[in-house]
């Protein structure tokens, strides 16, 4: 049965197994779908998604092939390329405009037509072309919603409107990494060792064998430390404003180290664009919400693994010159580079993850300053992958 | 149609919308475990309690903690206690099942009535932890093997999960259930579910408050954003105080009873006065 449709869902992007068909095949039997394709629709999506960030897909998918509603005007597929990759993150300030547009929606979509036409490139920040971060109309924010709206009115009756409203657009997750993979990367970072402080709670059979027999079989139990992972992790985010579109990508990386509890000690700071004689100790970077820097190398031992969050990319005096703190009012008597070796130099193991894909580092904004401080860090770019290996380099001896 | 299927309607206690009752009542029908994830305080753990209360059956619920392991839920056998029983003597030591204590799965597979299991906040356990599980959900069964028994189903339990999406979960495990997102409630439903719990709370409070509590969910960079449980403990502190509700629309008392982080309090206030907060990251 459908199975066309369980193909396309599949071709969209979801992870539909035969053995979720059979259950809905089985489901539909039963006849718990009702009569109508609303109740179809319930019943398909309770059975074929497992999680809300696949809702949208679904939606979409449905929506293609019951009824062949549209997406806004069928935008042709790279034109949702260039919008849902964001280049550029707008000023909060910078919003008045967005009313200045009443156009009626029949001539909106004229334009947009006709500008679909026109267009045969990537726009970002412009005021006219369908682009990212502008003022135009047509784009992420402007003709988006809109379009959407005009996709879906409906009165929650009909299944094909209820899925062609896209409700759960906002959870969808195509180009966010997992957290659940990082975490598991994360797994891979222990060392186990039972010398720790713990109470003994394990039975240690061997010696209970022993002592047993050493007592002419009456029974002496003994017990054992339990081995824990000894690993300790210091890590330090860059939250200057150059990592603003990798937040998102950041923020899934501290929620899979704060979440993995089989670390002895986790100590997180923040930075901003380099380490200079304060660490801060909220993501906002907030004067006064800091601690010295020398105070973290003095009291946190040199088994810490040390990783280092951050593009690496800065004006290359605010790594190598005395003062070169961007932050105004701030001087800081050791250049950027110093401190940064002086981590290299008390804790052995350190990585430095950056957002920025590899194959970009060469040639992109800050070049200077990642290459520079590759020299001072093993660098890995902040993929899974990326990670692996970082990891791998903090477990490594040597 | 099966004459299991529509039965659950929600109780006096509890709105369930209809593509819940939906969710529940396939989940009731194809034997398989109903997953619930939603924003935290959207009512997933009172869900099993209101299926058992509609359906007359008993509920086992098993809590998960960090340190909870797959195997606790199944049996315990409790080693120690027969090696001392052995050097004193006590009891039958050959009868290994003396030994053995049934966690709260095995419990709910042992009932002699079809029971609801809740497996409560199962994203709190180890990674691993849903995997350690597909056999025995998939089955409702398990083997000792210290007795050689194998613990069966009488009747398969419904078993409701609830997740707070704290850690992703293996899509293995996924694939074996059936799910439900429970949706933030619009303000209709919201009222509704208010009147179930204070049915007689006066409609001029009520409103404001609701006024009150949209606009804080709808402000952008409040990290925790308060949900229906929230609501309900507010609008509690509002009636026992006595807070005239004209007062709610200029400042919003009790406000630590919605926002429970320091910064979101901020963040509200930064609003509330200049229209725009750049606390945010």
């Amino acid at each position: 049965m459908f199975i066309a449709f369980f193909y396309l869902l599949r071709a969209r992007g979801l992870k539909v197994s035969i053995g979720e068909w059979m259950t809905l095949t089985r489901a539909l039997e039963q006849g718990l779908a009702g009569a109508g394709l609303t109740g179809f629709y319930w019943l398909c999506r309770t059975i074929v998604v497992c999680s809300e960030a696949d809702f949208d897909k679904f939606d979409v998918a449905f929506a293609e092939y019951f009824d062949g509603i549209k997406l806004p005007d069928d935008l042709p597929e790279e034109f949702w390329k260039w919008l849902s990759d964001d280049k550029q993150v707008r000023d909060q300030a910078d919003r008045e405009l967005a009313d200045a547009f009443l156009y009626e929606l029949d001539e909106l979509k004229r334009m947009f037509e006709e500008r679909k036409i026109e267009q045969t490139e990537r726009h970002d920040g412009g005021n006219y072309w369908i682009g990212t971060g502008g003022t135009s109309v047509f784009g992420n924010s402007g003709y988006h919603e809109r379009g959407i709206r005009a996709g879906g009115e409906g009165r929650h009756s009909h299944a094909v409107q209820v899925a062609g409203e896209r409700n759960f657009k906002d959870f969808r997750q195509d180009n966010i990494l997992d957290s659940r993979q990082f975490q598991v990367a994360f797994r891979k970072l222990r060392q186990y060792s039972s010398r720790i402080d713990a109470q003994k709670t394990e039975l240690d059979i061997d010696e209970t064998i022993k002592e047993t027999g050493d007592h002419g079989g009456s029974l002496r139990l003994v017990y054992a430390k339990p081995r824990k992972n000894t690993v300790k992790l210091l890590v330090l985010f860059d939250a200057g404003g150059s990592m603003r579109p990798y937040s998102r990508l950041t923020s899934r990386l501290f929620l899979a180290v704060s979440k993995s509890n089989h670390f002895k000690d986790v100590k997180f700071y923040y930075f901003h664009n380099c380490i200079y004689d304060k660490l801060y100790t909220e993501p906002q970077c907030r004067r006064n919400e800091w601690v010295d820097t020398e105070y973290v190398l003095n009291n946190l031992d040199a088994e810490y693994r040390v990783i280092f969050v951050g593009d690496a990319a800065m004006a290359p005096s605010e790594l190598d010159k005395r003062g070169g703190n961007a932050i105004i009012g701030l001087y800081n008597e050791r250049p950027g580079r110093e401190w940064l070796e002086r981590f290299r130099k008390r804790y052995g193991k350190c990585i430095w993850l950056n957002p920025i894909p590899a194959s970009e580092w060469a040639y992109t904004f800050g070049n200077y300053t990642i290459e520079q401080i590759e020299t001072i860090f093993p660098m890995f770019e902040l993929t899974i992958d990326g990670l692996e290996a970082g990891i791998k380099k903090l477990i490594a001896s040597r | 149609m099966s004459d299991q299927f529509s039965k659950f309607k929600g109780s006096a206690d509890y709105v369930a919308s209809p593509e819940l009752q939906n969710a529940v009542n396939v989940a009731i029908a194809l034997e398989k475990p109903l997953l619930i994830k939603g924003e935290p305080g959207t009512g997933k753990t009172m869900l099993a309690r209101s299926i058992a209360g509609a359906l007359r059956k008993e509920i086992i619920i098993w809590n998960i903690k960090s340190t909870t392991k797959a195997q606790d839920g199944l049996y315990i056998y409790d080693t120690v206690q027969r090696l001392y029983d052995s050097q004193f003597g006590e009891g039958d030591v050959r009868d290994i099942g003396r030994y053995i204590r049934l966690g709260n799965l095995g419990e709910a597979f042992n009932a002699e009535k079809q029971v609801v299991l809740l497996i409560d906040e199962i994203d709190k356990a180890d990674l691993e932890f849903p995997n350690d599980l597909l056999w025995e959900l998939d089955l409702m069964e398990f083997f000792i093997p210290e007795t050689r028994v194998t613990v069966r189903a009488k009747e398969r339990p419904i078993v409701i999960i609830t997740s707070n999406a704290e850690k992703e979960l293996p899509d293995a495990f996924l694939r074996r259930c059936i799910f439900h997102y429970i949706e933030f409630p619009g303000e209709d439903k919201m009222a509704e579910i208010v009147k179930v719990h204070y049915p007689d709370i006066e409609s001029a409070l009520l409103r404001q408050a609701m006024e009150r509590f949209y606009e804080i969910r709808a402000m952008k960079g409040i990290q925790k954003r308060p949900s229906t449980s929230e609501l309900l403990n507010w609008l509690q502190a509002l009636v026992l105080a006595g807070i005239d509700p004209a007062r709610i629309k200029e400042d919003i008392p009790f406000i630590g009873v919605l926002l429970k982080k320091n910064q979101d309090i901020d963040v509200f206030r930064d609003i509330r006065e200049k229209g725009y907060s750049t606390r945010t990251w």
